[in-house]
């Protein structure tokens, strides 16, 4: 089933945490609601679940399907909701918890006790927990609780599954396992999902489709391929991976830092302006020596060769840091030592230009 | 009881004030609470048996035992609303109602007793109008039961406020996107998450309710048969310097709050450790 | 979900929407006026009653009332049993925390359930214990007697009833504290050279200052407005072992409402007073106990 959001503003207080968002998930989709804490991805998920109400705005509305769901109690809009802290009910055993909504539906709707029983353990089975049935949250890990809290949300028969920062609470190793365990699960039974995370490597590893949120906006929203390479503006630049900011100025199609010079053919006007240069530490290179070509010349200062890539630390000559990531292979050929003079070599770069339209 | 530390600890005055604990402990409660039971065992057990099955004795068992287990249920029902109101809901004057929950604590019992009873006096306040309805208040076991309402009410309110306060809204939210009206939320996910809180608030509400006297003694008529309390029974009889009888009847009072005491105990480890089976 | 089940699209009314954990509009306001309804009825009513039998013969009659010499005596007494009891009873409760809260031994939870015990004691039975013990007919009452010293019906049993009844107040409001606090700043104190004392003035004192104040102030309330226990060992003779809730007492029993009443209200004011000071003091606590536990508690 689909979802659309038209129009949402939801202000608490005087902090205003959405701002006239517009959103569409597809039929079957992954999206993930990507975004630093404070952007409004967990109220947008909230108000997609009908737990929280938007403001007031004749224009604003929530479809399911194409057919308007915002008058419609939480209850009834068939979402599975999964809680970042889990929200287990404690004095539940675990298949209570995953048949509580199926015996709190009137009378009418309720399957009988076999069919619940048989629903259950079949969820017990999707999530891998055959033998918990009988044991309360309190005497499970982390990792088992929230796929318990899953199995919950789905025992309901969702039409669609929302997940608000559901590893945010779990160790590294384990949100490895449950972040690959969810794709396949999801690539299994296909149920639009939202996802919302503060996790750049989360969002780029299970989404479809990522949309970077900040301020109660939509920053940008495209496949992970997309807002990874090719960056809206800087703050999802910034927000997705680790970047070099440089200040530089624009004119006549060319980006100009120091003596470097980048084809920048979005800005032709002879007038020169100010612009932000950013350079990803994959993409830049370190030679030993200047060969003519614009170059930026540097010191190192911390060598880490520890990792699938060498992490290099240099500083330039007006003081700023440089992080270049290097291929071991290469870090070989250079045999870079602290102090060492060296010049930093662009294979690409992003340049922003402030309040400049195209 | 062991009087060396067991962790040897560098701070210092563990030996006086553990000494002057149990010493203090030992005069003013210990001592005088076994005089009570030597006494009563000295009674021998068909003697103390007759006292205490004495019609008059075990009519005022049944009004008391019988009155403080209905103002404990009452305030269970109403002593729930009030601390759901007080902690979910913003309304004006609700501060200064909050702190007025413990004037019951605070009143001096003699004056709640001739409060309510001027009020529940056939001329009183409001007595003056259940009058005419043929609804007796003071002087019955109903006025009884009324006093024991004010006194019972801020246990239950009291413990189940912080109850109330920790629920966290996410297993409301939870229940309520799998599908379960208020009603059912209420019911099935906030009701046994407050239940022990609730029973102990109740089992206070009653064991205060069972041994009070000041508030009751002026509303009550005190009536050998109709409308007398035990505890006022326990005074006349040691007014009329039958110290046998009052010691006895005593006893058994006594024996009925440890119950209660160690119920209540039971209930808050019960609380602190349900489902925590081994992992 | 079919299209046909679902609602018309129509325009959000705020009125008609709520968030999932709210109560119907309807149920809250009826929650709140049976509450507000219940309390008024059980607790504003009676006070306002106290009051108003009071002053129903003018301030006059009022004042006369407070100020008879039999009032008088009697809120002497009662100034003096909680100028007795409440000292004892705090001095008991320090050392009793300090204690439970800074060491660990054998028996401890016991000992906290035994310091509850006159909690679980009925006023009438607290009082009786003391008339077994001291009486005419009691365990010491002959060998008293034979000395010429008087404590049942007397003020030595009046102030022993009210330590009794009084006895947890301060103990059980510090144990918890205490314990929360731990032992890291003692440790501290003790390395950078202070005494026993010292450490305890200046480190433990100041950390616990609102609960010693919460307990004595509950301490005090109680201890003023004793009636049960105090009736049962003063003998109520007037002028001599009234205190001010005996006081009452006899003169309702006299049919003197106006004057019980009014000397009713001197307890009620107090009673008043004593809401306000737990309400302040309450919230200063429960700081208190909030910085205690962001650190992490020593052994103890």
């Amino acid at each position: 089933m689909s979802i659309e959001v038209k129009h949402i503003s939801k202000t608490f207080g005087n902090f205003t945490a959405l701002h006239d968002v517009s959103l569409r998930v597809n039929d079957g989709e992954l999206v993930a609601l990507l975004g630093p804490s404070g952007s409004g991805k967990t109220t947008l998920l909230r108000i997609i679940a009908g737990l929280e109400v938007a403001d007031p705005n004749p224009a604003s509305e929530i479809l399911f399907d194409d057919s308007s769901v915002t008058e419609r109690p939480v209850g009834q809009r068939r979402v599975g909701f999964v809680f970042q802290h889990y929200a287990l009910f404690r004095h539940m055993t675990v298949f209570e918890n995953i048949a509580f909504g199926l015996r709190v539906r009137p009378r009418a709707l309720r399957p009988s006790k076999a069919e619940i029983r048989d629903r259950v353990h079949q969820l017990l089975k999707l999530v891998q927990l055959e033998n918990f049935g009988g044991r309360y949250p309190s005497q499970l890990s982390g990792g088992q609780r929230q796929r318990v809290a899953l199995a919950r949300a789905l025992a309901v028969e969702p039409k669609v599954l929302l997940l608000d920062e559901p590893f945010g609470a779990l160790d590294a190793k384990v949100r490895q396992g449950l972040r690959d365990w969810l794709r396949k699960l999801h690539d299994e039974i296909h149920l639009t999902s939202v996802l919302v995370t503060h996790d750049q490597e989360e969002a780029l590893e299970v989404a479809d489709r990522i949309v970077v949120m900040n301020q109660g906006r939509i920053e940008q929203d495209g496949t992970p391929e997309h807002v990874f390479h090719q960056p809206a503006n800087p703050f999802v630049m910034e927000f997705l991976g680790q970047v070099n900011v440089f200040q530089g100025r624009v004119r006549r199609g060319q980006a100009l830092l120091g003596e470097m010079a980048i084809e920048y053919p979005n800005y032709e006007a002879d007038q020169e302006r100010e612009a932000m240069v950013y350079m990803r530490p994959h993409e830049l290179d370190i030679k030993r020596s200047r060969n003519g070509v614009a170059s930026l010349a540097a010191r190192v200062v911390r060598v880490n060769p520890a990792g699938s890539v060498a992490k290099v630390n240099l500083r330039a000559g007006d003081g700023q840091n440089i992080y270049v990531d290097l291929p071991l292979e290469r870090l070989q050929e250079l045999q870079l030592a602290h102090g060492d003079e060296v010049y930093v070599y662009p294979k690409n770069a992003r340049v922003f230009v402030p309040d400049y339209v195209i | 009881m062991s009087l060396v530390a067991r962790k040897r600890n560098v701070l210092p005055g563990f030996g006086p004030t553990l000494g002057f604990t149990l010493f203090y402990l030992g005069v003013i409660v210990l001592l005088p609470l076994s005089a009570l039971f030597l006494k009563s065992a000295g009674l021998g057990w068909s003697q103390f048996w007759k006292i205490v099955t004495e019609p008059r004795v075990v009519a005022s068992y049944k009004l008391t035992f019988g009155a403080s287990l209905i103002a404990a249920l009452i305030n269970a029902v109403f002593g729930l609303m009030v601390a759901w109101t007080l902690v979910r809901y913003r309304f004006p004057g609700k501060k200064v109602i909050d702190a007025l929950v413990d004037l019951p604590f605070a009143l001096p019992t003699a004056v709640s007793g001739i409060a309510l009873t001027a009020i529940y006096a056939p001329n009183g306040w409001i007595g003056q109008y259940l009058e005419p309805l043929g609804i007796k208040v003071a002087f019955t076991p109903l006025g009884i039961t009324i006093a024991l309402i004010f006194v019972g009410l801020p246990f239950v309110v009291r413990t189940l406020q912080p109850a109330i306060a920790e629920l966290e809204k996410e297993h409301e939210e939870a229940a309520a996107s799998l599908g379960a009206t208020r009603f059912h939320a209420f019911t099935r996910v906030i009701l046994p998450a407050i239940l022990p809180a609730l029973l102990t608030g109740f089992a206070m509400a009653f064991a205060r309710a069972l041994g009070e006297y000041g508030s009751v003694v002026f509303i009550a008529g005190n009536m050998p048969m109709k409308t007398e309390i035990t505890s006022l029974l326990i005074v006349t009889k040691l007014e009329q310097y039958d110290y046998p009888g009052a010691t006895a009847i005593a006893t058994v009072m006594l024996m009925a709050s440890f119950v209660l005491l160690l119920t209540i105990n039971m209930l808050q480890y019960w609380a602190g450790h349900r489902h925590q089976g081994v992992a | 979900m079919s299209a046909a089940v679902a609602p018309p699209i129509t325009r959000v009314n705020p009125a008609t929407v709520r968030a999932a954990t709210d109560e119907p509009l309807g149920v809250k306001i009826l929650l709140v006026t049976v509450s507000v309804l219940f309390l008024g009825l059980f607790l504003v009513v009676p006070l306002a009653a106290v009051f108003g039998e009071g002053l129903r013969k003018g301030l006059g009659a009022y004042w006369a009332s407070v100020t008879d010499p039999a009032a008088l005596a009697a809120i002497k007494l009662t100034l003096i049993t909680a100028g007795i009891a409440v000292p004892l009873n705090l001095v008991f409760g320090v050392a009793a925390a300090w204690a439970i809260a800074k060491f660990n031994f054998r028996g401890k939870s016991v000992l906290i359930t035994l310091i509850d015990l006159p909690f679980a004691v009925s006023p009438v039975i607290s009082g009786l214990i003391y008339v077994l013990l001291f009486g005419m007919q009691g365990w010491l009452g002959p060998w008293l007697q034979s000395h010429g010293i008087q404590i049942i019906f007397a003020v030595p049993g009046i102030v022993l009833a009210t330590i009794f009844v009084t006895f947890p107040f301060v103990a059980r409001e510090l144990i918890p504290l205490m314990q929360a606090q731990g032992t890291d700043e003692e440790y501290a104190a003790l390395t950078l050279g202070a005494s026993g004392w010292q450490t305890f003035w200046r480190v433990t004192l100041p950390n616990i200052k609102w609960g010693v104040l919460y307990g004595v102030i509950l301490c005090n309330a109680r201890a003023m407005g004793e009636f049960g226990a105090v009736s049962v060992v003063s003998g109520h003779i007037r002028g001599k072992t009234n205190t001010v809730p005996l006081h009452v007492e006899i003169l309702y029993n006299e049919y003197n409402f106006v004057a019980a009443f009014a000397v009713a209200s001197l307890l009620t004011l107090l009673a008043l007073v004593t809401l306000v000071v737990k309400t302040i003091v309450e919230h200063r606590l429960q700081l208190e106990l909030k910085e205690s536990t962001q650190t992490p508690s020593g052994e103890a």
